[in-house]
């Protein structure tokens, strides 16, 4: 620990932090542009410049500064207010005064900045400059003359995104941050550079023009894109989303979000299910709730229990998955399953189904497996925990792969081949890597769907709990078996039950017509070719697809910005969303929508209300009796011995379009084409 | 004047051979091996004692910098860099010694690297000099040929490898940190301070960043002692030194002169007189461009070396006098050294990026006239917080003429403005409010 004083309050700092760092440990503001906590220090904006008193050169910029012992800073001064006012003036010189027209406005650094700390007016009185926009692609409008160069996206993209696709082109005040080629970005983490961007050089393209920052009213949720659970700020504007932010939480997403999750918006308001729908004929037919509880009611009435199927999809929040399970239930009914793909999981204890290293526990790994993942579709949030770690200069990280590799990783692995026999020689020692994890004091195996969603899942996940097992990756203080879950509903089904034993039918079995009524909530990704015509299909969810297409009865949900929810993330982290903005049309959430047809068939339902059908759900396992990850200290760990057979068959990429996975990025004009971009060859379109 | 035993560049101006033979004449390579012998501490006590300042600019004690190495080496290696990237205007004086004395570099960088436990230099050379790389590279080959570097370099049991580098023309690659960036591969943007080279330097190991000069005169000082280059020049401000006289001067030359002579007195002896005589002289930069400018009456005065000019109001730089009489339009003079910076600003902090330009933009009106009184004081204000806020020393490279400008020369300036008011008629369109004064 060292000794500074800043402005004569003495405070003690972690030896080699910055001045800016000691600063703000005193509770002192240090305007700056170029420098972000996530990022390396570039020094080069010369905002955050203080005083070190006895220096033999007293200004000094404080985020590239480490503290001494004994250190005395100032942070207001006159000459450091001339010199932040000089900057600031400079920094000016060459922005265009279009604040009026620009949508960084109201939260822009510059324009706050310049207020807090720039003179009144400007003394220049020549041309500025102006400079060409770049083309980033559909979802980054650049007006690069706003630029001021902090190189906070060029940063961004060589470190945390790992592409290196920005840099600065020519010297002196010429310099320009540009693509080196021109062409839509290759990174799904793209929607940060409107974040770190100071100014209104980077800017949202899909949303452009269309709000003030500060008309907008946020409420915190839950992102549900993938199975990571980034932190979301939604924010609103009367009863419309306009625009979702990621929310600071280090233990999760840190400051990122992925590109599905920030603009897959405008998927929200195209082909939503606004009013229940009943078939008659050939025809759906609109109808009103009363009607269509009447009519499903009497249907139910009709089938025998051991004839009724039901599928929970990949959007669906805890609450409408458990309420579906206790209809069901007390009709009688246990086939219900959350598994649109039909994976493996091994649910008897609750560390065989979760990325038990949790995502921040990633930093403290020193050995990576990676198997049948490919987390940067997966979950860019944790692709990017995965190269933070690569990237960090403490210890090595070696990363081995195994699967299918559809494109760069975007840190340097030691492929090891798509062929499961790899995991056997793994679990023999017959590869070199065994020895990287035997030796590795923190080994972490990641394991992905591709794994999962085979026939021979149960033996491979068991070779691979045995490898974890043998390289000691199992122990009280560290647990090295991670699953990356694809979707945000899943560890929740699985907690509540949502999986059938084997005397009930799956989702196989469901699709393939062993039921007389099959009811899907929200679930869009389901093949229902082999489902016979007259198996009565209850759709319950917000996207019109085929599977509403198909159905015999439509009871219309809201997505997953109009309901409070709580969703479990890959970690089984469980995080509660809040509703921003009203359901769509005469959408009504599903657990009350449950809730009104057990009524109706007088049945006996356990709650009344959300917080009842909370207080149900922390019952029905305790684990959800508080948000949170539940800290389980698990001493022993017994794999049972098991015959290791698996079949010779290449792994396959369980999601082979990024930017298409769910019905809300297909309904999304934006996510369709980002998904056109990165298919088609050359990555660049008119605009 | 510097009597003709105590030169060090015995072939400066290339009349004699040299290459490898011809430099063995004139005493270079002369057992090497014994000053090696030495051993590093006695080689680096050796070149403090001398006073040897840094020939590259900024004047710091060359032995100073070679002590700051790390004693041992540790995991990381060592690396000497040779800084040839000679870009300042009106500096031709390292261009002289890769020329014709390349073997006085290699043997300088072999000791150096040995003082500081280094195996591995590398000469970065202006890409601009194409021919004296060339020279040089002959020069490398002829000593790895006779053994002197290469394994077991002399047979003084240390390897040493010299590669060469060639810049692609960047001014700011001359700056140490900027240099090893260019060296990496990276665009030559300076780094920041801490940490220092000696601590983290070319990819991150402990590095030395010497001038041609500063290495080329190393082997001459071991050779004859501390204390015969102490005895030339004044107390701290030691040595002969290449200075390159270029201007309204009878005869430009690079030539090697004892520090401590008056400036006068190198401009008449060297240079052969002002044109047109000592009376028509306007001002001198003595230093290469970036170095504030004297004007005729401090000239007069003058004492050329580090402390000298620095009492004088400028500094020595790189000893690089450019001579103006009374025909240069000193305005438009400064606005071209101005550009000169602008265009080799590397664009990296806010300071040198935005306010290079500006200070061009408002200089070429200058030179017009067309502009305000107020951007006289304005233009002070704005280059006096460039000097003090960017990340090296380019702030001041930009600043120092403009701000030595204004200072000797500000009635001429005014008159230029008013002269220029009189002929377009009343002030510019666009007025400076009143709170925007200076300071506010």
């Amino acid at each position: 620990m060292v000794k500074v004083t800043v402005d004569d309050i003495p405070i003690t700092v972690p030896e080699g932090s910055s001045v800016l760092q000691a600063c703000e440990l005193a509770g002192k503001e240090i305007p700056r542009f170029c420098y972000h906590e996530k990022l390396s220090v570039a020094g080069n904006c010369r905002m955050c410049i203080v005083e070190i008193t006895g220096s033999r050169k007293p200004l000094v910029s404080s985020c590239s500064q480490p503290v001494t012992e004994g250190m005395q800073v100032k942070t207001d001064t006159e000459i450091v207010r001339a010199a932040r006012r000089s900057t600031m003036e400079l920094l000016l010189i060459n922005h265009p005064l279009d604040c009026p027209i620009c949508d960084q406005g109201g939260e822009c650094d510059l324009q706050d900045q310049a207020v807090a700390y720039g003179r009144s007016c400007s003394r220049f009185k020549d041309g500025k400059r102006a400079v060409t926009d770049k083309y980033l692609g559909p979802l980054i409008r650049t007006s690069m003359t706003r630029c001021i160069q902090c190189t906070r996206c060029i940063r961004f993209t060589s470190e945390i995104t790992g592409t290196a696709e920005l840099g600065g082109l020519n010297r002196g005040t010429d310099l320009e941050i540009a693509p080196y080629i021109e062409q839509a970005m290759d990174t799904e983490l793209s929607g940060n550079l409107i974040d770190i961007c100071p100014v209104g050089a980077l800017t949202s393209k899909p949303t452009s023009f269309h709000f003030r920052s500060w008309e907008l009213k946020t409420t915190q949720s839950i992102d549900i894109h993938d199975a990571t659970g980034s932190n979301i700020l939604l924010q609103i504007r009367g009863n419309e989303i306009m625009r979702i932010l990621p929310k600071r939480n280090d233990l999760v997403n840190e400051q990122w979000l992925s590109d599905k999750g920030r603009f897959s918006l405008d998927g929200l308001k195209k082909g939503r299910l606004d009013k229940p729908w009943i078939r008659q004929g050939k025809n759906l037919i609109q109808t009103s709730w009363p009607e269509a509880i009447e009519h499903l009611g009497q249907k139910l009435k009709t089938v025998k229990a051991e004839r009724i199927g039901a599928i929970a999809g990949d959007l669906c929040d805890a609450e409408s998955m458990l309420s579906l399970k206790i209809l069901l239930n007390q009709l009688g009914c246990y086939n219900i399953d959350c598994r649109q793909d039909g994976a493996y999981y091994d649910s008897s204890e609750r560390w065989r189904y979760l990325f038990n290293t949790t995502i921040s526990g990633i930093e403290k790994a020193d050995a990576l497996l990676i198997v049948g993942s490919f987390p940067r579709y997966e979950s860019p949030t944790i692709n990017a925990r995965i190269r933070k770690r690569w990237l960090s200069l403490t210890e090595e990280f070696p990363i081995a792969y195994i699967g299918d590799l559809p494109t760069d990783p975007t840190y340097k692995i030691n492929y090891l081949g798509n062929d499961p026999a790899i995991i056997n020689d793994l679990l023999q020692g017959q590869n070199a890597f065994t020895d990287v994890l035997v030796k590795a004091k923190r080994p972490m195996i990641l394991i992905g769907h591709s794994i999962l969603t085979r026939n021979d899942s149960p033996s491979l996940f068991h070779m691979l709990l045995q490898l974890a097992d043998q390289i000691g990756a199992l122990n009280s203080q560290w647990n090295g078996v991670n699953i990356l879950h694809t979707s945000a509903s899943r560890v929740a089904g699985i907690d509540l039950g949502l999986i059938p034993d084997e005397n009930h039918l799956d989702t196989h079995s469901m699709i393939e017509g062993n039921v007389d009524l099959l009811w899907l909530l929200g679930a869009d990704e389901l093949n229902l070719e082999n489902l016979p015509q007259e198996c009565f299909l209850v759709y319950q969810g917000h996207h019109g697809e085929k599977a509403a297409a198909r159905a015999d009865i439509i009871l219309p949900a809201p997505a997953y910005t109009e309901k409070s929810g709580i969703y479990t993330n890959t970690e089984g982290r469980i995080q509660k969303s809040f509703r921003a903005i009203f359901p769509l049309g005469e959408a009504k959430e599903e657990w009350l929508s449950l809730l009104e047809i057990g009524r109706y068939l007088n049945l006996d339902m356990p709650f009344i209300d959300l917080d009842s059908l909370r207080n149900y759900m922390a019952d029905v396992n305790p684990v959800y009796q508080s948000l949170g990850l539940m800290n389980s200290e698990k001493e022993n760990f017994t794999i049972e011995k098991r015959k290791n057979d698996f079949e010779n068959q290449r792994f396959t990429s369980v999601i082979s379009d990024y930017f298409l996975t769910n019905s809300i990025n297909r309904a999304s004009p934006t996510m369709n084409e980002c998904s056109l971009l990165r298919r088609s060859s050359s990555l660049k379109v008119t605009e | 004047m510097l009597s003709s035993q105590d030169r060090i560049f015995l072939n400066l101006y290339g009349q004699k051979d040299w290459k490898l033979e011809g430099a063995k004449k004139r005493g270079d390579w002369n057992n090497t091996k014994a000053i090696l012998d030495l051993g590093r501490d006695a080689i680096i006590k050796t070149v403090i004692d001398s006073g040897l300042r840094g020939r590259g600019g900024a004047g710091f004690s060359t032995g100073l910098k070679w002590s700051f190495m790390p004693k041992q080496q540790g995991e990381l290696p060592h690396y000497l860099v040779v800084n040839g990237d000679e870009s300042e205007p009106g500096t031709c004086k390292d261009r002289e010694i890769l020329r014709h004395e390349p073997h006085k570099i290699i043997e300088g960088a072999l000791i150096a690297s040995f003082a500081i436990g280094a195996h591995t230099a590398y000469i970065y050379i202006r890409g601009e000099y194409y021919n004296e790389a060339n020279h040089l590279q002959i020069a490398i080959d002829e000593a790895y040929e006779a053994g002197l570097i290469g394994k077991n370099a002399c047979e003084s049991g240390w390897d040493f490898d010299f590669h060469i580098h060639r810049g692609a023309g960047a001014y700011i690659c001359g700056e140490e940190t900027a240099q090893l960036e260019s060296l990496e591969g990276k665009k030559g943007e300076p780094r920041l301070k801490p940490p220092f080279p000696a601590n983290k330097g070319l990819y991150g190991c402990p590095t030395t960043i010497n001038n041609v000069e500063s290495i080329s005169v190393t082997p001459t000082i071991l050779r004859r002692g501390s204390s015969w280059f102490n005895g030339i020049g004044r107390a701290n401000n030691t040595g002969p030194k290449l200075m390159t006289l270029s201007g309204h001067i009878q005869t430009p030359c690079v030539f090697e002169e004892a520090l401590g002579l008056p400036l006068k007195e190198i401009i008449e002896t060297h240079g052969g007189g002002v044109r047109g005589g000592w009376d028509n002289l306007l001002a001198v930069i003595p230093g290469g461009t970036s170095m504030p400018l004297l004007n005729k009456e401090t000239c007069e005065t003058a004492i050329m070396d580090f402390d000298g000019l620095r009492s004088a109001g400028s500094n020595l730089g790189t000893a690089a006098i450019i001579v103006m009489d009374k025909s240069t339009d000193i305005i438009k003079a400064m606005t071209r050294i101005a550009q000169f910076y602008k265009h080799e600003s590397c664009g990296q902090c806010t300071p040198c990026r935005e306010g290079s330009a500006w200070v061009l933009k408002v200089m070429r009106r200058m030179t017009e006239g067309n502009a305000e009184i107020d951007e006289i004081d304005m233009l002070m204000d704005v280059t006096g917080q460039i000097e003090n806020t960017t990340i090296c020393a380019m702030g001041m490279s930009i600043s120092w003429p403009i701000q030595s400008l204004i200072r000797n020369f500000r009635p001429l300036m005014e008159k230029r403005l008013m002269d220029y008011k009189t002929t377009h008629g009343g002030t510019s369109l666009i007025q400076i409010p009143k709170e925007a004064m200076v300071g506010t």
